[in-house]
């Protein structure tokens, strides 16, 4: 499957290669984008000296981490947000008839690897904050547990956004919401937010396991909101929770999907 | 090669249950080239879609090469060639030969067969010239053999199209006539097909199933076909007469077309 994945990309980037500025182009746009968020970091840290009671290298570093997990998922699956319109199209049908897992199949579909400037932009900052700050050897391992667990869990919420798509058909804003949205919710630390929404992505979605749990490990900090110490080394087990759910959803929607006429 | 045994599919719209299949039972043998026939929307498409795993069925028994389709798909995948005469199953604005080497991949081919299979198939459906020419630019002939080779590039035994020579000029029908007579004989290959053109019933199939309101209305020889009428009847006047008989006494209520009600003001 992982060689099935990579063959396919390739033939793909092999194709994008044909327009070599339209790709440059859309790479820099990508990165130039998300570069917009951390300006937004600097501005709020030009008026302040902590967010949410973490400092700059801190905050950069909580953002870097939910960056990177997004951008790596975005790349490798983003493209799966794209099913409604392979199901209106009926191209979906096609790729129930190849020996390759669906998925697969449509996050390859004219795979282009632009996005790979929003990868770097996030490696960028993270490199940044890991400069400004002390982390002890001791911690970092976690550091790459965390990106492996967030890629995980953000690539699993595109699934279910995809499984959901084969009951709404029409709605993938509704996954958008989840996956746009919970980065978005992730590039700042928690406890700039309420309670109530951090237990929910604790307990609930857990978005807290992409950055914030793991984090407040590698940052040596106390939980602002009290909650227990041992969940900041649950975040493979959050990522494993998710993609079994997601690969459920996906089972159960592949076989309840009822193409289109004709 | 394929069972189908009380097989039923139903889709529920908005409250209303449509039964598109019910109660279909057939057996198609290894070698066999089977004309699939049905008025629009009696069942054809939709059986198709069962046979070949894109959906899953609400009832009855289903298996073709020995696999159940919609939970052995990737599996089935390798035993079974689909070919859709109304979309393609190429990629469209990828050079035909970029579209092979994509099929090549997902079905891991290796390179020496498929470069044999496809010099083979090239020859045979004379597509050799436009190899280089993205799908989007070809005309329906050529797409629909650049169509026809994509489902063969893996050598499957099964070979289901649905409505391949819809929309084909006299000469290019006659060549993928020609080529799926060829590949039924010499190849063994095992053809099922749905068509509204009797003339590729006539030259091609030695049997027909019609099916109507998602029932099996009709099982035979082409000449068993002709004999319901009687006198010398041609193959339209037979399968017309079953179209229209079983619109006047159609044994269960006919099952409503999923779609809006007309609208009055307009």
């Amino acid at each position: 499957m992982v060689r099935t994945y990579l063959l396919l990309v390739w033939a793909w980037t092999r194709a994008a290669a044909q327009y070599p500025v339209s790709f440059a182009l859309m790479t820099v746009g990508g990165f130039v984008a998300s570069g917009l968020d951390v300006a937004v970091i600097w501005v709020i840290f030009t008026n302040t000296t902590s967010l949410g009671g973490f400092d700059l290298g801190e905050v950069m570093f909580l953002y870097g981490t939910a960056c990177l997990s997004f951008a790596m998922a975005d790349l490798l699956f983003g493209n799966v947000d794209r099913i409604s319109q392979h199901i209106r199209a009926g191209t979906f049908d096609t790729m129930l008839i190849r020996p390759v897992s669906p998925f697969v199949q449509i996050a390859t579909e004219r795979f282009v690897p632009h996005r790979i400037g929003k990868v770097i932009q996030a490696a960028a900052v993270l490199v940044f904050a890991l400069a400004r700050l002390d982390v002890s050897d001791g911690r970092a391992w976690m550091i790459p547990v965390m990106i492996a667990s967030g890629t995980v869990i953000f690539t699993a919420l595109w699934a279910l956004g995809g499984a959901a798509q084969f009951l709404l058909t029409d709605a993938p804003e509704v996954a958008n919401a989840f996956t746009y949205g919970g980065a978005t919710l992730m590039q700042y630390p928690l406890s700039v937010y309420g309670g109530e929404l951090v237990r929910g992505v604790t307990y609930v979605l857990p978005l807290a396991f992409v950055n914030w749990q793991p984090g407040l490990y590698v940052l040596d900090r106390e939980d602002p909101f009290g909650l227990p110490y041992w969940l900041r080394f649950l975040s493979p087990a959050a990522a494993a929770a998710m993609a079994l759910v997601a690969a459920l959803a996906w089972r159960t929607g592949i076989r309840h999907y009822r193409s289109t006429g004709s | 090669m394929i069972e189908v045994d009380r097989l039923g599919r139903t889709f529920k719209v908005r409250g209303t249950v449509t039964h598109a299949v019910q109660d279909l039972s057939f057996g198609v043998e290894a070698g066999e080239f089977v004309g699939y026939l049905g008025p629009n929307g009696a069942g054809k498409s939709t059986t198709i879609k069962m046979l070949t795993g894109i959906l899953a069925p609400t009832s009855g028994r289903l298996r073709v090469a020995g696999l159940d389709p919609s939970r052995r798909r990737t599996a089935l995948a390798r035993k079974i060639g689909v070919v859709f005469g109304q979309r393609t199953t190429l990629w469209w604005d990828l050079p035909l030969k970029d579209s092979f080497e994509l099929i090549r991949l997902l079905y891991k081919v290796d390179r020496g067969a498929f470069r044999r299979r496809l010099d083979e198939l090239c020859a045979l459906l004379d597509i050799g010239d436009f190899l280089a020419t993205p799908v989007r630019q070809l005309s329906l002939g050529q797409r629909m053999r650049g169509d026809i080779t994509a489902a063969l590039l893996h050598d499957p035994p099964i070979l289901v199209l649905d409505e391949p020579t819809i929309g084909l000029d006299v000469v290019s029908k006659a060549g993928v006539r020609d080529f799926l007579r060829r590949l039924n004989a010499e190849n063994g290959t095992t053809i099922l097909l749905t068509t509204h053109d009797l003339g590729d019933v006539e030259r091609l199939c030695r049997r027909v199933m019609l099916i109507d309101h998602g029932r099996l209305a009709f099982d035979g020889t082409v000449a068993d076909l002709r004999a319901i009428v009687p006198g010398e009847a041609s193959i339209e006047e037979a399968v017309t007469h079953l179209y229209l008989s079983s619109r006047r006494s159609p044994r269960t209520p006919p099952p409503r077309p999923a779609q809006d009600p007309p609208s009055v003001t307009a």
